[in-house]
């Protein structure tokens, strides 16, 4: 038994407790949720087990080190990141529904690992540029922060489908919402699914579709079934209040996470900073979240408009680590020399 | 700031400071950096003109110079806006300073009890008892929870106030601080410092380095030497370890030696030297094989290019003369090889093509002796970037005011709390009430907690 087939095992244990979350909600049975609590519990312990039998691994391999140093490794921590801060937020909110949005997205981190060809989860040794012990910290409190925005996002989406449709109808954003959405799908099924943009506008056309069929179906949804499924959410309140302190948790963070690596270039590199896309795109992010902290706080935002920055937010996320492949120019990271 | 002036009654400076100490300015200012550096991720900076020209075409190309684009994190208007961000938070700091610094150091705080009965987070109890002895039991259990406290009487009992994490309220102070002391680390460094590089052979030394963005010489004040180089790779073809062992000297003495590696820089006097690169060079030692065509025997034997070596059986001499990296054979480039030249026993010197690639090209001669290349020692040149940044202490500092700062804020806060005690006939009447500056959920629990601990205490249990 490796540490491979471990975590393709765990891939399935995180679906299956996505899928107990979303059926207990639904179909409002809590015992169905508790079974789901327990699920994602095994599948935690089943993905650190996974992620220390790699490392032990890679010692017997004779190139030890952190698994921490390629996309593989670190979408498997990214996804134990996400189990760890949602049980955390299930005990403090005390409510299981938060879990349907959130799980799936630690499934969804481990079946791209695992299923894309072309991410490898061989253990591989590491570069020059990667030995460092800042690499590791550097890894870990990203991924903190990433893991945190996610849930922030799952917890932003659970209160835009709360609040429904925006009161006041304003032309200028009823097309830019569709068109925004459909430029991230795009862009993110070139990144991440399709090796060609015809073939990634085949592939985002349905889902867009997909997505605002969704979006007519709950608004045409009877009152009752409506009521049934939303009534469940947390009060308004506190989704708003449970994303923001969420999201303060993953600012702190990602702050670390860009200042860890900010020390690491500069004993690699010799400079803290030289705006090389990955690193822009981090501050991007960062500038994103410092907005959401400031119009909260100073000029009294709350709700709808602090869960669309949510989203935004994370696709800037999404962007800094996925999307920056795509980008001119990234040398630094890797490669080495010629 | 009085709120009653009308904006007509101030005077033109506390109007430009009033804009600057608005938050909306800073939301546009941090969207505005946020969507403008996405520009530089899209068009790759600093390239050659004519790479650009190529890509864009002569408008564009025309345009996006003006603008700046190809070097947009250093053009003047990407400058302006951080400049702006700082004038803002500099101002919209000192703003609010003046009313938080009221709060924090004042030796005994106001305690309203009004307001406390106001509170949502509020509980409320009976207990059995004089107050007197009330008093006397509660005070220990609020100390142990707060740094601050303080008792009035009131007129049918008394009130405990409590309070901690007043100086809290700074940490938002210290991180925009850090913000302002980051950048000033930040200019620092731009007009102290350098970036530029170096390559050396092994046993050669430089005296000076090339920088980076115009392509200077700059003298360095001292030799460096690279005594040694050595790469190392993986069985899969990934590199492994750089390292070079490099060597500091004045006046021909050498002060300070070190191996760098990835990661592990050189320091001399503000000056450091990373591990950046390598490239090859050109080999300078082979093993060469002569075969003998009359008796088929096969003799290896080292040389150094410029020096003539003997070959066994008679055969003559044979001297390596160059390297070359693309060699040409009837039209056709045959790729690295050396160029020797053979000087058989009694007659004229033959020119000799040595491809890396083609062991047994020199088959084909069909002369009295076939030379092949056995094995040839690699030689690399290490490629190290060298710089000198004085302000990168202080980005250190303000990355630490950061992470505290931030930790400040956000997880800690200004709590405050009173412990209401009133007579009503022959029972006390308790109420616990608090506020913070942050987490409102979480003071709520805490005043329950307190509440409850002080109801068991007097319940006896
Ligand atoms: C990149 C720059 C900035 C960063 C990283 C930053 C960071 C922060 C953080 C972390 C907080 C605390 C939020 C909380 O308590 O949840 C905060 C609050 C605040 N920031 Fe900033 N900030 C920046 C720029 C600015 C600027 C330019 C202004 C100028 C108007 C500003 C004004 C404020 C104000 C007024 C507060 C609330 C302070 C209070 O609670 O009294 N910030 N900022």
């Amino acid at each position: 038994m490796n540490s491979s087939l471990v975590l393709s095992i765990i891939t399935f244990v995180y679906g299956l407790a996505g899928f107990l979350y979303i059926f207990a909600w639904v179909f409002k049975r809590p015992d169905a949720g508790r079974l789901a609590s327990w699920v994602a519990v095994i599948g935690l312990f089943g993905n650190t087990a996974g992620i220390i039998m790699r490392w032990v691994e890679s010692y017997r391999m004779g190139i030890g080190h952190a698994p921490f140093s390629n996309l593989y490794e670190s979408l498997v921590f990214f996804a134990w990141t996400i189990g760890v801060i949602y049980l955390v937020v299930e005990r403090k909110a005390g409510n299981r529904i938060i879990g349907a949005f959130t799980m799936p997205i630690a499934f969804l981190a481990m079946a791209y690992a695992s299923l894309k060809p072309g991410i490898s989860s061989e253990i591989q040794p590491l570069i020059p540029a990667l030995k460092s012990n800042w690499l590791i910290a550097h890894v870990i409190t990203c991924f903190i922060g990433y893991a945190a925005f996610a849930t922030a996002f799952g917890i932003g989406a659970m209160y835009l489908l709360k609040q429904g449709r925006d009161v006041e109808g304003v032309t200028w954003l009823d097309i830019a919402k569709p068109l925004t959405l459909f430029i991230f799908v795009l862009l993110f099924s070139r990144v991440l699914l399709a090796g060609n943009w015809a073939m990634s506008i085949i592939i985002a056309l349905p889902l867009c579709l997909i997505f605002y069929i969704g979006v007519f179906l709950t608004r045409r949804m009877p009152v009752d079934i409506k009521d049934r499924l939303l009534g469940v959410f947390p009060e308004s309140a506190i989704l708003d209040e449970l994303g923001y302190q969420v999201t303060l948790f993953g600012f702190l963070f990602l702050s670390i996470g860009i200042i860890s690596g900010a020390v690491w270039a500069n004993s690699a590199w010799g400079r803290y900073w030289g705006w090389d896309p990955k690193e822009t795109w981090s501050l991007i992010t960062w500038f994103i979240y410092a907005t959401l902290l400031h119009a909260r706080l100073m000029r009294g935002w709350r709700g709808r408009r602090i869960a669309y920055l949510s989203l935004v937010g994370f696709a800037a996320v999404l962007f800094t680590y996925f999307g920056v492949n795509l980008l001119p120019g990234l040398h630094s990271y890797g490669a080495f020399g010629q | 700031m009085n709120s009653k002036q009308s904006s007509a009654d101030l005077s033109a400076i506390d109007r430009i400071w009033k804009s600057f100490a608005s938050v909306r300015l800073t939301i546009a200012l941090l969207l505005s950096l946020a969507a403008t550096s996405i520009i530089g991720t899209l068009i790759p900076q600093n390239e050659a003109p004519g790479a650009y020209l190529q890509t864009f075409g002569e408008f564009l190309y025309r345009l996006f110079s003006l603008l700046g684009l190809f070097d947009m994190y250093h053009s003047w208007w990407f400058r302006a806006l951080i400049l702006l961000l700082v004038v803002n938070i500099i101002i919209c700091s000192l703003d609010r300073l003046k009313a938080t610094w009221k709060i924090i150091f004042v030796r005994n705080p106001r305690f309203n009890i009004a307001r406390y009965r106001q509170l949502k987070s509020k509980a409320e109890f009976n207990a059995a008892g004089a107050t007197a002895s009330l008093k006397d039991r509660f005070l220990p259990v609020v100390s142990r929870r707060y740094r601050y406290r303080r008792t009035e009487e009131t007129d049918a009992g008394f009130a405990i106030y409590a309070e901690k994490g007043r100086l809290t309220r700074l940490g938002v102070y210290v991180v925009h601080l850090s913000v302002v002391v980051l950048l000033i680390g930040g200019l620092i460094g731009s007009i102290f410092g350098y970036e530029g590089f170096v390559n050396l052979a092994p046993g050669d030394s430089a005296r000076s380095i090339q920088l980076r963005h115009n392509n200077q010489i700059l003298p360095l004040g001292f030799d460096i030497r690279c005594d040694a180089f050595k790469v190392e790779f993986y069985d899969t073809g990934a590199p492994k370890e750089f390292r070079s062992s490099l060597s500091i000297l004045k006046e021909g003495k050498v002060i300070e030696q070190k191996d760098i590696i990835v990661n592990d820089p050189l320091r001399y006097e503000g000056i450091s030297f990373y591990q950046a690169s390598y490239g090859s060079l050109s080999p300078t030692e082979v093993i060469l094989n002569f075969t003998s065509q009359a008796t088929g025997m096969i003799y290896s034997q080292r040389a150094a290019i410029g020096t003539a070596v003997d070959i066994p059986e008679n055969l003559g001499t044979f001297t390596l003369k160059k390297y070359t990296r693309q060699a040409d054979f009837r039209g056709h480039n045959i790729g690295e090889a050396f160029i020797g030249v053979l000087t058989p026993q009694n007659s004229n010197p033959i020119d000799i093509t040595l491809p890396l690639k083609f062991p047994s090209f020199d088959k084909m001669r069909k002369g009295q002796v076939f030379v092949s290349i056995a094995d040839f020692v690699p030689r690399y040149y290490t490629g190290l970037q060298v710089s000198k940044d004085p302000g990168v202490w202080v980005v250190y500092i303000g990355f630490i005011l950061m992470i505290i700062g931030i930790y400040i804020t956000f997880f800690m806060s200004h709590q405050q709390i009173c412990v209401e005690v009133t007579l009503l006939d022959k029972k006390s009447q308790v109420m616990v009430a608090g506020t913070s500056n942050k987490n409102k959920m979480g003071m709520q629990k805490k005043v329950a907690q307190l509440a409850h601990r002080l109801a068991n205490l007097t319940s006896g249990k």
